[in-house]
């Protein structure tokens, strides 16, 4: 069947594949990692989320809104583009991109909020709440709240509505109320902070549409499943494309959304190699990276047990990165899972790295990357380099860099 | 050492309710926070929670935030938390930690009970963990000898209620309202009809924190309640000072509002 007829979706695709590490148990663990460490008074709201997601996932009326809305609202399915010119920078081995940057509002953070927004309707909520790191997620929920007339309110810290000024513009422009979080280091993590206190005291009528992979149980199962769509529709096209399954699939890591969003679906395919990769920012040495996976500790953040940055007494050590969007200093307990697991493998990207593939994939295939998905751009040359010009690499373009040109000004000197 | 079942038979004997404090360690200073709390102890405190200051205070309002902060800026670590333990307790007054989980996790649950234990701590309070999540808590407190204490919210079902109140020791913390910590223009509604909800599930007593801030609040709470907790109005007392002597006068002044309130 051609990707353009018929459902995109279906049942079995938000489901998962039931073949290796799929579902969280009975109590949202993934493993030792997952699970609920919250105030009991959201227990109640995170209960009804979960049971409400149950009936959706199965609900055909549910798949076909969601399908369509994915279709004919964020232009899905989103293409596969070959990248030569960028690849002949990687000992030849053939590059192929997951263009999610094309879809609406340019990331593949509109599949899950289209999914969630679907669901706050469901739950007879009217008003959504967010947090926001690079504004993408920000962005995307505006946008969502937009189209089915739901009251939203976005919470960014104080430092990324500077660096992303732009898509501040853009959500109080799409109606959304923007609160800068000037408490803590001012960056995500204080962001959803600020958003579950928003949450417990509005729960009534508030949903908390949870922008990645982390956080208390369902949320990770839930934006896993409404982000699994990235995967599904590559794994179909790259075989349709090169005959064959890629020998890797790449994709940056902050929370963890758009890597789980492309691995899942490959995570049964033993010889498919998946490559998470974080931010180093300036280096591990400096102290200043955001490599949650590669250099943190097991622990309790926001709360799920999974990866985090901290000190020897549990106080979070603050992150960094360039791109706003992995400036997160814990991390998805699935992938903590499949880190632990060994089936995927995360390593880190400098910022200088990741600025040099964002200006090479602008130069040789006239694509500006997210400087978010440019680490898993990096990340794709260094592992074209070692798997030689016979290997196929599938990477998560997972948004675009319009955003970012602030930066890259900076950065480039522009 | 006194211990929680002492002080609630104590109040249950005068025929009020108990008055319970909340200060993060390190705040407004290292040595300060044992000198505040001496202070609401002597204005009529019967226990303390000695909060743990982290850095992700995900249910806290402002006002513990803004304490916490500056406790952590102070370099505040656990060994001082654990030495304002040891001179909190020393007052006399049942002495708690109040924390978020992770802390616990990365120092060692049992290592931490039983530091807490040494320094005549008689328990923790701990929000953010779930009945689902304490089995190695409970064992390792029950171990060093420490009441358990864990929160039920407005929100809460029977069956949670149920399955909370089965895990605590010492007593049953009700959150008054839904929200976050921090003084309110008036307590919340539900939590009276929490406090009834609570005692169908345990014989313990049922204390009320959240929104507590004057002498008429302590009172109307210590109608329904076994204890009265209050937390963000004596730390603003504190912020709102010009210097300590000042701070801890306004802190004894609240005191014994509070004292008398839940005495009316």
């Amino acid at each position: 069947m051609s990707l353009t007829e018929g459902p995109i979706l279906t049942a079995a695709d938000l489901a998962g594949n039931g073949v290796y590490g799929d579902d969280p148990d009975g109590h949202g663990k993934f493993g030792v990692f997952g699970g609920r460490f919250v105030p009991e008074a959201l227990i109640p709201a995170l209960d009804e989320v979960a049971a409400e997601y149950e009936k959706a996932k199965n609900d055909e009326e549910f798949l076909r809104e969601f399908d369509h809305l994915l279709r004919t609202y964020a232009g899905r399915p989103t293409t596969l583009t070959e990248v030569p010119r960028f690849a002949a920078h990687a000992g030849g081995a053939r590059i192929v991109l997951k263009r999610e940057d094309l879809t609406h509002t340019g990331a593949h953070k509109i599949n899950n909020v289209l999914g969630q927004a679907l669901l706050t309707r469901r739950l007879g909520k009217t008003r959504v709440i967010a947090e926001t790191g690079a504004g993408q997620h920000g962005v995307a929920t505006a946008t969502a709240a937009a189209l089915l007339g739901l009251e939203c309110v976005i919470y960014m810290g104080a430092v990324d509505c500077e660096r992303q000024a732009l898509n501040v513009a853009r959500m109080k422009l799409l109606g959304a109320t923007v609160v800068p979080v000037t408490n803590g280091s001012q960056t995500l993590k204080d962001a959803i902070n600020e958003a579950f206190r928003d949450w417990v005291t509005n729960v009534d009528r508030t949903h908390y549409l949870f922008g990645t992979v982390a956080g208390p149980h369902p949320f990770p199962e839930i934006v896993r499943d409404f982000a699994r769509i990235i995967g599904v529709e590559a794994r179909r096209q790259i075989v349709e494309l090169t005959g064959r399954l890629p020998d890797a699939v790449c994709a940056a890591v902050g929370g963890g959304s758009n890597a789980i969003g492309i691995f899942h679906a490959f995570i049964g395919d033993e010889g498919v190699r998946l490559h998470g990769y974080e931010a180093a920012g300036r280096g591990l040495e400096t102290g200043e990276h955001a490599l949650t996976l590669t250099a943190g500790s097991v622990g309790v953040l926001h709360g799920a047990r999974t990866y985090v940055l901290q000190d020897e007494e549990g106080q979070t050590i603050e992150s960094h990165s360039i791109s706003a969007g992995l400036d997160y200093p814990g991390v998805g307990p699935e992938h903590a899972w499949l880190k632990d697991s060994g089936r995927a493998v995360y390593e880190g990207v400098s910022d200088a790295e990741a600025m040099e593939a964002f200006a090479l994939l602008a130069r040789t295939e006239g694509i500006i990357p997210a400087i978010e998905s440019s680490h898993a751009l990096a990340g794709a040359l260094r592992l074209g380099r070692e798997l030689g010009p016979e290997a196929t690499i599938l990477v998560n373009l997972s948004g675009r860099g319009d955003k970012d040109m602030g930066t890259a000004m900076k950065y480039f000197d522009l | 050492m006194t211990t929680l079942q002492t002080v609630f038979s104590k109040a249950r004997a005068e025929n009020r309710a108990a008055l319970v404090g909340y200060l993060p360690a390190g705040f407004p200073t290292k040595e300060g926070a044992v000198a505040a709390a001496t202070a609401m102890v002597e204005a009529g405190c019967d226990v303390i929670e000695i909060g743990l200051p982290y850095s992700d205070p995900l249910m806290d309002g402002p006002t513990i935030q803004d304490a916490v902060h500056r406790s952590l800026s102070n370099g505040t670590r656990i060994a001082d938390v654990m030495r304002t333990v040891e001179g909190v307790a020393a007052t006399g007054a049942a002495t708690l930690v109040m924390t978020y989980w992770n802390p616990i996790d990365r120092y060692g649950a049992g290592r931490f009970a039983r530091d807490l234990a040494n320094a005549g701590g008689v328990g923790t309070i701990t929000p953010d963990l779930t009945p689902e999540e304490s089995a190695v808590w409970l064992q390792e407190s029950k171990d060093a000898g420490i009441d358990t204490v864990f929160l039920v919210a407005p929100s809460s079902t029977e069956d949670r209620i149920g399955k909370v109140a089965k895990i605590c020791t010492g007593f049953v913390y009700a959150a008054s309202l839904m929200g976050v910590t921090g003084a309110r223009e008036s307590v919340g509604s539900a939590a009276e009809g929490l406090v009834a909800r609570t005692r169908r599930h345990t014989s313990l007593p049922v204390c009320v924190g959240l929104g507590v801030g004057t002498g008429a609040q302590a009172a109307e709470v210590a109608a329904y309640a076994d204890g009265v907790i209050v937390g963000s109005a004596f730390i603003r007392r504190l912020l709102d000072a010009p210097d300590e002597a000042s701070g801890l006068a306004s802190v004894r002044e609240l005191g014994a509002e509070l004292a008398a309130g839940v005495r009316r």
